[in-house]
């Protein structure tokens, strides 16, 4: 029998250190709902997501609660939207989008991503029209989720798929204004994007990817802290032992819950995402473990190193407690979904610059930051520029959702609601980049020998 | 299939008896009881096989919960398979 201990301290993460499923994500593939005719589309895109999803939501909640652990979101990704509508004549995509959330209204799901495009090398005519939707798609939808792959290492960057996004995304939030530009919360831009990332925003159903999948996303920053609190003073070796330990058995519920799921829901399961994903509920901070390290304050001199220590372990201890790992695999740093983050900023101590730093080192990027509404496309542009950049040069995911709350200024603060928190409005450079972004074109993939 | 029933709080008489009535009414089997005290707090932890349940899982972990707030105790039962799949390789 299992001892007492391990009872108590399974319960003991589920309970007190808000150890959970983020999400049992569903993969559709679309690409047999192409169809000339866009309104018959749109039923095919309808009737499939329907059809494979409808116990999706019922099955989650069995398993929550038989095995007594809680799974927070269930979701559906899709096929980028740009390769399926592409077959139609039609040139504004948002009928794909509204068809898209009235599935995922039926099935129950709280967000539907895969309203995407990949243009790291450059744009089809599917792509450019669905890129050009997005404002307009995100506005009126509430549970669509919009991405586009700017770039990857292999292509290098597409720096007119980045000056666009910089419209975009203000387009995005000058129609939902009154909600602190909410679309832009909904909308991610990469590079080297992975094809099975469970997690919203950013989720979407790759090429490679089969018919239907299972996808888990698991979480637990509140379970590493409180591992770390018992090793004070410890040094890092000991560290990385403990978060690896941690680690290990919080991926051990996502790997029992995919399979489950899998199994119940006759749908093989693809993989499970290690990403530590903080929300902004108190003891689920990812801010909190690097300042449990030893930095007095997230982004104080250490940070980076620490955030470094952290995604390491996290990898090292859930990669042999899942059969099979993708998704984006490390660290969230979302600094509005993070009560950490958000007084990190708040006291001063976190930057969009330090910010910057870290993404190098863990799992996805600059992740929901509010910056003030009078930012420029063009500095927006170049944030995604500067972000995507260190993606491509070292040969990882990186990803921008950057939200410029129309009406906002620095130190204000943006309530988005929910699992998106709520986000101080950060400081970006008072210097232009208007030139740099106008010149459009691509930067050459880089060269990964003569490395230094 | 089995499952492991958790109680956790403060000591009283009649824990044991309350938990077990309803398992005895629900044709479930008690297969192993452990019970301590830690740091204060009485725990007891059951292992049941609930392959002959009278009543689905969702009834069982419902009668439970409500004997757990009659006694004001967190009482809970989960799938064996969580616990083993996280602590045994």
């Amino acid at each position: 029998m299992i001892s007492p201990f391990e009872v108590i301290e399974t319960i003991k993460m589920i309970q007190e250190e808000k150890l959970d499923i983020r999400t049992i994500t569903m993969g559709i593939s679309l690409l047999d709902c192409c169809d000339p005719d866009a309104g018959e589309a749109c039923r095919k895109i309808y009737d499939k997501i329907t059809g494979l999803a409808s116990d999706l939501v019922r099955v989650g909640e069995n398993i929550e609660r038989e095995y007594g652990i809680p799974i927070i979101n269930k979701r559906i990704s899709v096929t980028p939207i740009a390769l399926v509508a592409g077959s139609s004549g039609e040139e504004n995509y948002v009928m794909f989008a509204r068809a898209m959330e009235k599935a995922a209204d039926e099935v129950g799901v709280n967000f539907i991503g895969g309203f995407s495009a990949l243009v790291h090398k450059g744009y089809t005519t599917g792509d450019r029209r669905l890129i050009h939707s997005i404002p307009e798609a995100l506005s009126s939808t509430k549970k669509v989720c919009s991405s586009v792959n700017v770039a990857t290492t292999k292509a290098g960057i597409n720096m007119d798929a980045v000056r666009e996004m910089g419209l975009i995304i203000k387009e995005a939030a000058r129609l939902t204004a009154g909600q602190g530009g909410l679309a832009c919360a909904k909308l991610v831009v990469f590079a080297n994007v992975p094809e099975d990332n469970p997690f919203m925003a950013g989720a979407f159903h790759g090429i490679g990817e089969p018919e239907c999948v299972i996808n888990v996303g698991v979480s637990g920053p509140g379970a590493i802290k409180s591992a770390l609190e018992e090793v004070k003073g410890a040094d890092f070796g000991v560290v990385a032992e403990t978060i690896k330990k941690k680690a290990f058995k919080i991926t051990r519920m996502g790997q029992l819950v995919a399979q489950e799921a899998s199994k119940r829901l006759g749908v093989s399961f693809g993989i499970v995402d290690l990403s530590l994903a903080p929300t902004p509920s108190v003891g689920d901070s990812v801010a909190h473990i690097l300042e449990e390290m030893g930095v007095e304050k997230c982004g104080a001199h250490g940070t980076t190193a620490a955030l470094a220590l952290l995604n390491d372990a996290v990898k090292k201890g859930g990669t042999m407690a899942s059969s099979y790992v993708g998704g984006l695999s490390g660290a969230f740093i979302p600094v509005s979904e993070d009560a950490g983050m958000i007084d990190a900023v708040r006291c001063g101590a976190l930057s969009l610059e330090k910010l910057e730093a870290m993404t190098c080192v863990c799992s996805v990027g600059l992740d929901m930051i509010a910056v003030p509404g009078g930012t420029s496309s063009d500095t927006i542009s170049a944030i995604i520029a500067d972000e995507i950049a260190i993606g491509v040069i070292n040969n990882k995911t990186t990803a921008v959702r950057i939200i410029p709350s129309p009406g906002k200024e620095v130190g204000d603060i943006v309530e988005f609601g929910g699992l998106l928190g709520s986000g101080p409005v950060m400081k970006v450079s008072g210097y232009g980049s208007g030139e740099f972004i106008k010149r459009g074109g691509r930067i050459p993939a880089p060269i990964h020998s003569l490395s230094n | 299939m089995r499952a492991v029933i958790t109680v956790i709080g403060k000591d009283r008489v009649g824990i044991i008896a309350g938990v077990s009535t309803i398992l005895a009414g629900c044709n479930v089997n008690i297969l192993d009881l452990s019970q301590t005290i830690m740091q204060d707090v009485f725990t007891m932890i059951m292992l049941v096989d609930i392959s002959r349940s009278s009543v689905s899982f969702a009834g069982l972990s419902d009668s439970l919960d409500a004997k757990g707030r009659e006694l004001e105790l967190s009482v809970r039962i989960q799938h064996e398979d969580i616990f083993s799949s996280m602590h045994r390789i």
